[in-house]
């Protein structure tokens, strides 16, 4: 096996591994970084974010407003420690993107634009029409081809990390193209691989975000933190599950019932704002989890609109007009209209919440280190807490940054503390990599269908690990998602091709999904409480004195996850009731 | 085994056949061969005009042969068509922008066609049309 | 939902086992309102997992699934099987070398896009601390389409230059140099147009269009390959036809 020697191996080049990468670079120029994604950067899944990203700009917002914000709609979950550090860093790094080109809307005397957000105190969210992600990203691969010092692999595919004396080493990978087996030495690696939302079928994720780097590290010892909460966008086109922006409601548009009654109000968000006058932390500017949730009681009640795609609401932008929605929302004008053939100028379009994003991920500290020496982590996979029980919109395109560029600085801390290594320590471990893929290749008793098996992972998720959940349910989740562990050891793969093959991909995808989803299950299991995107229908409190906790899942092989938990760190903001309703019932 | 990239090579005598884009794109590069010929005509005329009056009568004679209305005729066709694509262009290589909006892609092209047709105007009255 | 069956004829080559391309027939079952990419996972899904492709974001943004329908350069994820009544043909990006089945290999246009410096060029970086560069909308808008090029390489497929000589640097990679050229931030043009207004570069270009009718994100890189050229021309004039010109 074929052996790069390098400083900092960066696995992922998303958002969060392109600001790591060019960080790496600007900091330390000496520093060799080898940045590996198993797509080139430009696919990497930031590209689909839409709305915008948070950082106070404006005179008549402030550190607080922002903090309070993300710690209430966090429900309390969130490391106040790290919302601290996250709120001062957020203008600079999004000015810093500024000075890199990113194209941000703005204002007639050339100052950048904001925009309101749900569960957003002050209009603060930067933006680049409904494409913020997608410059966000692009700006960031563009400015990093400036660095010589950052070698990029592109298409390969991160299989282990590389662990010696409890510290991570490095990692193994396979060149996509080839099928050859590569083993990355490194003082430090960062974990920037994104998210695991395929695990559910009906999600705004991209096919790639199948938790990858996650299962990399917890398989390597490192615990996972907090991955029960799944957040629902409410609002997803019903047949593709396509993303329509938070900023469709920040710019005023209204959801409705099939009586046309903005059903928010009912659900503790009311009283109902005027029309095109959309009023911040109020009514469709409320929350993620509250939204999704009210959508599950009005399906409950029957008053949702039935479609060809099934039970919807319906989201009504027509009073913004044609120029607004051409001006501020043109993908999601796009999308609705080819997608779902509804002109979103014309009619309301039907929606219902979809899976989006993983508030939950591998354990970090404010400083982005996992508690596995040498290993750091960023962006979606990871959890340093800042988005507690549930994110805010437009808080995570920011998180990439910040802690994408927190993880090189602590990783540039660490190099200087580690002891030498005589390369050939780590071939035993790699081998063990090059054993696990060559099992796949010589298996003939392969009798499970990748496919078949990911058809039931996905299902069990949808039933029983959905907006609402229960112990009858999320057990019935847990065992599944266990059976199909173990049933998974016996898939099959068809395609015996080196080049380029997909069929191996999609089940070493599947097997990160697994592990990922069996955290999920057994986390949500044991948290008998109801918090932000977490909600029990037997447990319908929150319940602070005994889970105002992290829950910490821990891989035992085979066997089903160790869980166990720690304390939030609170500062400054003692759990307290979210309002979202205007008159601050 | 392992890579063997597969090359596709293009046909270089044959590969604008392969789409009608391409096509219409080889029509207007062949158009340009008739609006050379005719810049060469002109030149033949000067020369025939310098050569003396019996030189020039015999050339204007030449000009009403069957073969040269033809030319003409085809020549003619072949620089509007050229010169439809060249006053299209002019909207993409000439965007207008005024304040955030820029000036509509129609009207710059348009703007052509008009001084286009004020300019064939002006030179039709001067060799006494009207 | 209206269903209807959807034959596809699908370009294979696996090195391992192939010398030469091939059409592989697959009959499917479909939504009628399902794009060609969704037709392709119920293939690989149910009929045969060893077609490869790559895909992901499903909303003509992350450009990873570029291929040839019909002969056209489209993204599988953004084209309608409702305007494919007949067999579907589908093939790897032209001009692009095939890995695999349809999978190409983009090293080409990673190259020459990072030729091109695509990124903002200050003679003195600005501190964080003095906040942003002042753009007004309208300077914002002198650029913003040429930024929303997504690097799918259907216009690379599309363009019969790259296709012929493939040394030209290519319509998105130029259209890119454009953009940070109009950039208010930038000050880097002169550097950008060593590589731009070359033989490979803008002078490569025989303007005949298909970028930009294929472009999926309308971008229009013909029109911003056209402007580089009176950028150039004018360049040149300045600098050797006037006294004492620098450009």
């Amino acid at each position: 096996m074929e052996t790069v020697s390098t400083d900092v191996v960066i696995v992922g080049a998303g958002g969060a591994g392109l600001r790591a990468a060019i960080a790496l670079a600007e900091t330390a120029p000496t520093l060799r970084i080898a940045l590996i994604s198993k797509v080139y950067p430009m696919r990497s899944h930031t590209c689909a974010a839409e709305g915008g990203a948070a950082g106070v700009i404006k005179p008549d917002d402030s550190f607080d407003f922002h903090f309070h914000d993300t710690v209430g709609g966090g429900d309390w979950l969130s490391d106040q420690d790290c919302v601290e550090y996250f709120i001062h860093e957020a203008p600079k790094e999004l000015l810093q993107l500024e000075h890199w080109g990113c194209p941000w809307n703005r204002e007639a005397d050339g100052s950048v634009a904001v925009r309101p957000f749900g569960g957003m105190k002050k209009q603060r969210t930067w933006f680049a029409a409904d494409k913020s992600g997608f410059h966000i990203l692009h700006t960031l691969f563009q400015t990093s081809l400036q660095f010589p010092s950052i070698t990029r692999f592109d298409e390969y595919f991160g299989l282990d990390l590389l662990m010696h004396d409890g510290r991570c080493r490095g990692i193994t990978a396979m060149e996509m193209r080839s099928g050859e087996l590569r083993q990355f030495h490194a003082k430090a690696v960062i974990i920037a691989g994104g998210g695991a939302g395929r695990m559910f079928p009906f999600s705004t994720n991209g096919a790639i975000k199948t938790g990858d780097g996650i299962a990399m590290a917890y398989r390597a010892g490192a615990p996972l933190k907090d991955m029960e909460f799944v957040q629902y966008h409410p609002t997803g086109l019903p047949n593709t599950g396509s993303l329509l922006t938070e900023a469709c409601r920040g710019e005023g548009g209204i959801l409705t019932n099939k009586h046309g009654r903005r059903y928010l109000q009912d659900y503790g968000m009311g009283p109902e704002t005027p029309v095109g006058k959309p009023q911040l932390k109020t009514m469709e500017l409320g929350p993620r989890d509250r939204l999704s949730q009210a959508y599950w009681h009005e399906l409950q009640k029957g008053n949702t609109v039935s479609t060809q795609w099934g039970e919807c609401v319906l989201l009504d932008m027509r009073h913004l007009g044609a120029k607004k929605i051409r001006e501020r929302l043109p993908l999601v004008h796009e999308l609705a209209e080819s997608y779902l053939g509804v002109d979103i100028i014309k009619d309301p379009v039907p929606i219902r919440p979809v899976v989006h994003y993983m508030m939950g991920g591998i354990s970090t500290n404010t400083a982005a280190a996992t508690p596995l020496p040498g290993l750091f982590a960023a962006g979606e996979c990871a959890c340093v807490s800042l988005n507690g029980a549930n994110r805010l919109g437009s808080n995570s395109l920011v998180e990439l940054l910040v802690f994408g560029r927190r993880a090189a600085l602590s990783a540039i801390d660490y190099l200087q503390t580690v002891p030498a290594l005589d390369a050939s320590s780590l071939n035993a471990a790699a081998d063990t990599t090059r054993q696990r893929i060559e099992a796949l290749y010589n298996r003939n008793d392969g009798v499970e269908s990748m496919s078949g098996l990911r058809r039931e992972m996905m299902d069990t998720m949808e039933k029983n690990v959905g907006i609402y959940r229960n112990e009858a349910g999320l057990q019935e989740g847990v065992n599944k998602i266990h059976e199909l562990r173990a049933r998974y050891t016996r898939v099959k793969l068809t395609d015996r091709s080196r080049v380029f093959n997909t069929d191996l991909f999609q089940i070493l995808e599947l097997g990160s999904m697994l592990d990922c989803a069996e955290a999920v299950t057994v986390g949500a299991l044991a948290r008998r409480e109801s918090r932000g995107a977490h909600q029990r229908l037997d447990y319908v409190d929150r319940d602070d004195t005994n889970f105002l906790r992290h829950t910490m899942v821990h891989r035992q092989g085979a066997d089903l996850p160790r869980v166990d938990y720690l304390d939030v760190v609170i500062t400054r903001s003692p759990p307290g009731v979210r309002d979202y309703s205007g008159d601050h019932k | 085994m392992s890579r063997r990239p597969l090359i596709r090579e293009v046909p270089p005598a044959s590969w604008f056949f392969r789409h009608p884009r391409y096509l219409r794109y080889m029509a207007r590069e062949v158009t340009s061969v008739f609006v050379g010929a005719y810049c060469v005509l002109l030149v033949i005329a000067m020369q025939r005009l310098a050569a003396g009056p019996i030189a020039w009568q015999e050339f204007l004679v030449a000009l009403r042969s069957p073969v040269s209305i033809i030319f003409h005729l085809l020549a003619m066709a072949a620089a509007f068509y050229h010169a439809g694509t060249w006053f299209n262009a002019t909207q993409k290589a000439m965007p207008l922008q005024i304040g955030e909006n820029f000036v509509p892609g129609s009207y710059i092209s348009g703007a052509h066609y008009l001084v286009w047709a004020v300019l064939s105007l002006v030179v039709l009255f001067f060799a006494g049309v009207f | 939902m209206k269903e209807r069956l959807v034959q596809l004829d699908v370009l294979r080559y696996n090195p391992d086992t192939d010398t030469e391309a091939h059409f592989q027939r697959y009959e499917v079952m479909c939504q009628e309102e399902w794009v060609v990419l969704d037709a392709l996972n119920k293939v690989k899904e149910s009929i045969d997992p060893t077609l490869n492709y790559r895909w992901s974001c499903h909303m003509a943004v992350c450009g990873s699934c570029g291929m040839m329908i019909n002969g056209e350069p489209k993204l599988s994820c953004h084209t309608f099987l409702r305007d494919y009544p007949g067999v579907i043909r589908v093939e790897p990006l032209t001009h692009f070398p095939v890995e695999r089945d349809l999978v190409t290999a983009p090293d080409d246009f990673m190259e020459k896009l990072k030729r091109v410096k695509p990124y903002v060029i200050a003679k003195q970086k600005k501190p964080i601390e003095e906040g942003e560069y002042k753009q007004t909308p309208a300077q914002l808008m002198k650029f913003r389409q040429y930024s929303m090029c997504i690097n799918c390489m259907l216009c690379y497929a599309a363009c019969p230059e790259y296709g012929l000589t493939p040394h030209f640097v290519g319509p998105a990679a130029l259209t890119l140099a454009h953009r940070y050229n109009l950039d208010s931030r930038d000050e880097g043009r002169k550097e950008r147009m060593e590589v731009v207004a070359t033989k490979e570069g803008v002078w490569e270009c025989t303007f005949v269009g298909a970028c930009s009718e294929v472009c999926p994100a309308q971008v229009d890189p013909a029109s911003a390959l056209q402007q580089l050229k009176i950028v150039g021309s004018i360049d040149w004039i300045v600098e050797h036809l006037l006294p004492g010109g620098k450009p």
